[in-house]
């Protein structure tokens, strides 16, 4: 615990000690705020919900996200630091939770300056606060399956070009894999019992059951899978690539 | 006294390319053992496996009576590592980076910053210590990773080549360190450079093609020069006949060389069989002779030469495989 409590420590400064971190934070909230006024016509809607805001945070994550997540290991392969990290009296598994928690915390706090949005509504009218709180829940607790994707990926390689497009290109197809257009392409030929398990794969599908205020356990339990099968993958694959 | 260190047929393969192959080797309390050998020839690896960092093969590596694969975590506590070309987080400061490896090596309040103080005055980092280490010079930054590998006080220190990219006062530095801490660890340290070996370490051994070629002290290890125990001497050249007609005979002299002239002056070095000295009975017989010998002195052998008579009749020495 007190080891991951270090590692997490020290790669969360290490966001903040570059230029990164603030470069990230104003992209992500400009993307935000872009999305959900222009495209998503946050005032023209005249409804006093995040539910135009929260849409878009899918597709958001699928580009920023593999952002924060490519040099959690790559930089670590590259730089030879790896070997001083794992030459500690440390397990793989700490080191592994308390980068994920440090990527997860930093996507929280990027998350958390969104927080203007959910004040303009409250100005501009009385929405239903429990919804947009379980919409929050919901989009940290995705953003945490996005990052233990890209972290496993990351840990592959020590090249963040390559952590960051492979990343980008799973999370992709696992948002994807809820849409009609992905589905329709499997009803053609696959058993429903594949269909259901595709669909039941999909970020999306379980993000808007959640953005519709209700948090479902099942929805929860998804992603907490999805976390944990990808952080132990990324300890497999953490051991794996030191090796060689 | 069970050794501190002690591997046991350690090899280890990556796919077809044996870098490591079957290496036995004890490492005692207050021995300084250098590891020698060409690039590639498996003296990282070997270091690596033993600070836990890769598993072998086959074969142990025993840490103070831990194997490092089955007890990772302990084993790690007991050792300090400095790798190969001291990687660091370049955007910590060298104080956080080093709060940082002391929390994690269990320090806390003001013990962590006794020992941080206690090692940054001893590798002398006081000046840069609240700048970015990327921001460093080569000296510096190689200081600051063996800062962080001192940091615990380990029993075992495994340096992979600590004064690389030193300038020679930086260096005589880190070898006054290691000496110093010497007494109760047992420290491995590798090195290309030869004079470093002597200057440091108590036992030195030969690595090539991943197999272990040779053990001993560096004085053992000169005496395999061919050129060990040898006379120079420097005389007239109108002795020159004289030398080369009375020197041969000499009991223990193997044989003589005209290795120069300068001037007048010509320069001879007479071989000794092995295991003999010959100084004294070639000053005796050249004396008699009545030859005036301006300069007399013998050779201790070096250890570039046993380097490069050893790993050369190794055949593919000295390419670069997998470090």
């Amino acid at each position: 615990m007190r080891n991951i409590n270090s590692i997490f420590k020290r790669e969360l400064m290490s966001y903040f000690a570059t230029p990164v971190a603030y470069v990230f934070m104003v992209i992500f909230l400009a993307l935000m705020g872009a999305l959900a006024f222009y495209v998503g016509g946050f005032f023209v809607s005249g409804q006093a919900t995040l539910l135009t805001f929260f849409f878009y945070h899918p597709w958001l994550y699928l580009l920023l996200i593999p952002a924060i997540s490519m040099r959690l290991w790559a930089e670590e392969h590259k730089t030879g630091t790896i070997e001083l990290l794992m030459t500690l009296p440390i397990s793989t598994a700490e080191a592994v939770l308390g980068k994920f928690l440090a990527a997860w915390a930093f996507a929280g706090i990027a998350l958390g300056f969104t927080f203007p949005m959910w004040i303009s509504v409250n100005i501009l009218g009385t929405p239903d606060n429990g919804v947009i709180l379980a919409s929050y829940v919901g989009s940290f607790v995705m953003a945490g399956a996005f990052l233990a994707i890209g972290s496993c990926i990351s840990a592959l390689t020590k090249n963040q070009v390559i952590a960051f497009i492979v990343a980008a290109t799973v999370c992709f197809l696992f948002t994807m894999s809820g849409l009609e257009l992905v589905l329709n392409f499997f009803r053609l030929w696959a058993p429903d019992v594949l269909i259901d398990t595709i669909a039941s794969m999909s970020f999306l599908s379980h993000f808007r059951a959640i953005t519709k205020g209700v948090i479902d356990l099942r929805d929860i339990v998804y992603f907490a899978s999805l976390i944990s099968f990808f952080l132990f993958a990324n300890v497999a694959a953490v051991d794996f690539k030191k090796g060689t | 006294m069970t050794a501190m260190i002690e591997l046991d047929n350690l090899s280890k393969s990556f796919g077809n390319l044996v870098a490591v192959d079957g290496i036995d080797l004890k490492v005692n309390k207050g021995e300084v053992l250098g590891f020698l050998g060409p690039n590639g020839a498996g003296k990282s690896t070997t270091m690596k496996m033993i600070a836990g960092f890769i598993e072998p093969t086959s074969g142990t590596a025993n840490i103070c009576g831990l194997n490092v694969l089955e007890n990772p975590v302990l084993a790690k506590s007991r050792i300090g590592y400095l790798p190969e070309g001291a990687p660091t987080y370049g955007d910590m400061t060298a104080r956080r980076f080093l709060d940082f490896v002391s929390e994690i090596r269990g320090f806390d309040g003001t013990e962590r910053r006794r020992r941080v103080d206690m090692v940054v005055d001893r590798v002398i980092l006081q000046s840069v210590l609240d700048q970015p280490i990327d921001t460093l010079s080569k000296g510096f930054k190689r200081r600051v990773g063996l800062a962080q590998a001192m940091l615990h006080d380990p029993e075992i220190l495994i340096l992979d080549e600590p004064t690389d990219g030193l300038d020679p006062n930086q260096k005589q530095h880190v070898r006054r360190l290691i000496k110093d801490m010497a007494a109760d660890k047992a420290i491995i340290v590798s090195t290309h450079i030869l004079e470093e070996v002597e200057a440091v370490c108590t036992r030195a051994v030969i690595i090539s093609h991943g197999k272990l070629l040779i053990d001993g002290t560096p004085e053992e290890l000169m005496s395999k020069a061919h050129n060990h125990n040898a006379v120079v001497i420097s005389v007239d050249s109108a002795y020159s006949d004289k030398v080369i007609e009375v020197v041969p005979v000499v009991s223990g002299v193997k044989g003589i060389d005209h290795i120069g002239k300068v001037g007048s002056i010509g320069r001879f070095r007479i071989l000794p069989q092995p295991g003999s000295t010959i100084a004294e009975p070639v000053s005796a017989a050249l004396r008699e002779a009545g030859v005036d010998v301006q300069e007399l002195y013998v050779e201790r052998g070096a250890l570039d030469e046993v380097f490069r008579q050893i790993t050369v009749a190794n055949p593919e020495a000295g390419e670069d495989k997998h470090a």
